[in-house]
């Protein structure tokens, strides 16, 4: 419970000085481009163009791939939240051999602008295909996300990822318009340590007390759930669900 | 790889043990006089000595081998391959227990120049003591500075991971006595001072001839291939022939084509990419303007090679499918005339990542795309998307075919079967 707190508390902590970051960066940028700007005739001085790597998985602005479900959308993903995986694939917290290899040559700043970059793409949401799965399944998936299952010891994704699941500012991703593959696939990367985090492993732990047919049921109704108006992520003061009395990082939780 | 075949080392080992253990015999450096020792251990704490250490040991890239994905610099954990196992880089932050901490400066010298380690057992030469034997004793002393100086990091060495018989370290006795002959780098008085800083740092603590060379079947290298390019074991590279001669890999660069490829990543003939990339991004662009300039001068130097006999000249059945390929998915950067954009994408046209012998970098540059190294100098850089996903091996063949024979290339075109061998994402 309290690494929780102190979790969430460093977490908002974090909203002022990530928004006067984001502020510098911007300067910063500007300043570059300035310096380099008209440089080269014939090729657009913009980070859309620097990344073209990026693009081609996951489209121009980070919407996500058409052709392949387990490729995530990064647009308008918390800004914190991107860079902290581009720093998790440099270092082999999180695992996907082509997301390690192209972010290898790449510096903590530079990092930066490329999660700055696409956390600012605000592009349209498809939906994403759901696989048929029976009305019981749906039941438990909504109820896991929206309630949690206390006899598991299993939290809503709600009390985390915000009311509307479109995360949290500025570290807490969205859950919707990703596919039923990729979130599964998450989940069960949680489950095996290919995705690991610095701070307490809650998301490790909530995927260990799911059963596998939990995390089916809780990937096909949030794929299956038309995205809200307004997907931006919620800022981290809006976000004042108090802390669910049997956080899975108390004394049943830590270390696990 | 089918050049390494490992049937050879039996009679190999055999016929050269004797020898070998005759060398060691009769070998060896002897140690510094007590006076020296105490000298030394007082100019470890300088802080000057300490600051050149750091820039020597960043110019000898000792942190790329030395340190784990993710882990902290120099604690070691990086598992090296090759062709004979895997071998494990140590821990050299001065952790008395788990790394060099309670190792003298002799020790360490004689690992640097002799390739022995602290107890006289000998090292693996994937350490590549071949080169650094040429570092002087005052440079290594500023390293070693530089490494006590660092936090101890308590992290113990893993396990050899080598087949046997090359896990039996006394194998190497006969490996020493074929390619290992220790020696500090001796000044040429004939040639200039930059000349001879630039071969200085090549041969010494760049280790540049570790890669940049071909190897034979025990993993040797021979002097009369120095520099002239080669496959890197197990990394699936080829670091091109350096010369920038006539029938060099590096023909037609000018000097400030080397001292901007290793200061920013790119040149106007070429990008660093692969292994290089992390050279660069770790080590050169931290080089002085000097040091560099020493190097081009040095590698300026290097002789013309034999221009392989012009065969008749067709280009592959593929061309046609590879030039459509080109024209939709490469031209938009590289251009129609393969000339790329200054500064932004590299030129395909005369470049020898795409013309070197194997035609692995170009079928690698294809499927895995990726980002210049981001440097001071190029804080930014534009990347190339992979088409691992997207385009098939016979794809994959027919453009790389087509790049390495449109314009001035006349390069073997390389085969689908080819493109299948590299399709894997090389990570540590």
């Amino acid at each position: 419970m309290n690494s929780f707190v102190s979790l969430c508390r460093r977490l908002r902590g974090q909203a002022p000085r990530a928004a006067f970051a984001l502020l510098a960066l911007g300067i910063g940028s500007a300043a570059m481009a300035a310096t380099q700007a008209g440089a080269v005739p014939g090729v657009p001085d913009t980070m859309q163009q620097r990344v073209a790597a990026c693009a081609s998985c996951h489209g121009a602005h980070g919407e996500g791939s058409a052709n392949d479900v387990a490729i995530p959308r990064l647009a308008g993903k918390p800004a914190g939240y991107l860079l902290q995986q581009l720093e998790y694939f440099q270092s082999g917290q999180r695992r996907h051999a082509p997301m390690e290899y192209v972010v290898r040559q790449l510096s903590p700043a530079y990092l930066r602008d490329i999660a700055a970059y696409f956390a600012q793409q605000d592009v349209p949401y498809r939906r994403q295909p759901v696989p048929a799965v029976s009305a019981e399944t749906l039941r438990r998936g909504e109820q896991l996300v929206l309630r949690g299952d206390s006899t598991r010891g299993v939290p809503s994704c709600v009390s985390c990822h915000g009311d509307r699941l479109t995360g949290v500012e500025p570290m807490m991703p969205g859950l919707m318009g990703l596919s039923y593959d990729y979130l599964t696939t998450q989940l069960v990367s949680w489950r095996t340590r290919q995705r690991a985090a610095e701070g307490p492993y809650c998301m490790g732990v909530v995927a260990n007390r799911m059963r596998e047919s939990d995390i089916a049921a809780v990937s096909a109704w949030l794929a299956g759930q038309e995205p809200p108006a307004d997907m931006h992520p919620v800022p981290a003061s809006a976000h004042t669900e108090p802390l669910p009395g049997w956080c899975v990082m108390g004394k049943s939780g830590a270390g696990q | 790889m089918k050049w390494w075949r490992r049937g050879g080392w039996v009679p190999a080992l055999l016929v050269v043990a004797g020898l070998g253990w005759w060398y060691v015999a009769s070998g060896g450096q002897p140690a510094a006089a007590p006076a020296q020792r105490a000298a030394d251990a007082a100019a470890l704490r300088d802080p000057a000595l300490i600051a050149r250490g750091e820039y020597l040991a960043t110019l000898g890239d000792c942190a790329a081998c030395h340190t784990a994905q993710g882990g902290q610099r120099y604690a070691g954990g990086r598992s090296l391959g090759t062709p004979f196992g895997e071998v494990p880089a140590p821990n050299i932050t001065p952790d008395p227990d788990t790394g060099i901490g309670a190792w003298s400066f002799d020790d360490f010298w004689r690992a640097l120049h002799e390739g022995k380690g602290r107890q006289g057992e000998l090292l693996y030469p994937v350490f590549s003591y071949t080169s650094f034997t040429k570092v002087s004793r005052d440079d290594a002393l500023a390293i070693f500075a530089y490494l006590k100086s660092l936090p101890p990091v308590q992290r113990p060495d893993a396990e050899l991971g080598l087949d046997f018989p090359y896990n039996v370290r006394s194998s190497l006795v006969a490996w020493r006595a074929l390619y290992f002959k220790p020696g500090e780098f001796k000044p040429d008085p004939a040639k200039s001072p930059a000349w001879n800083r630039g071969a200085y740092l090549v041969q010494g603590l760049g280790h540049c001839n570790e890669c940049h060379t071909t190897r034979d079947s025990l993993g040797g290298i021979e002097p009369d291939r120095h520099l002239t390019g080669g496959q890197i074991p197990q990394l699936g590279w080829y670091a091109p022939d350096l010369s920038m001669q006539a029938g060099g890999g590096l023909d037609g660069w000018r000097a400030q084509d080397i001292v901007d490829l290793l200061k920013t990543g790119q040149s106007a003939k070429g990008t660093a990419f692969g292994p290089m990339a992390d050279v660069v991004r770790l080590s050169t662009q931290h080089m002085s303007d000097a040091d560099l300039q020493a190097v081009a001068t040095y590698l300026q130097s290097l002789p013309p090679r034999a221009q392989p006999a012009s065969a008749p000249f067709s280009p592959a059945a593929s061309h046609e499918r590879g030039g459509q390929l080109y024209a939709q998915r490469c031209a938009d950067c590289h251009g129609k005339d393969g000339r790329g954009v200054a500064g932004v994408y590299p030129p395909l046209d005369g470049n020898t990542s795409v013309t070197e012998p194997t035609g692995i970098n170009a079928i690698r540059s294809v499927l895995l795309g990726g980002f210049a190294p981001a440097t001071a100098g190029n804080p930014q850089p534009y990347s190339m998307p992979p088409f691992a996903q997207s385009l098939s091996d016979a794809d994959v063949a027919a453009v790389v075919g087509y790049i390495r024979q449109s314009w001035s290339n006349r390069a073997a075109a390389v085969q689908p079967a080819d493109v299948g061998n590299y399709r894997h994402t090389p990570v540590d």
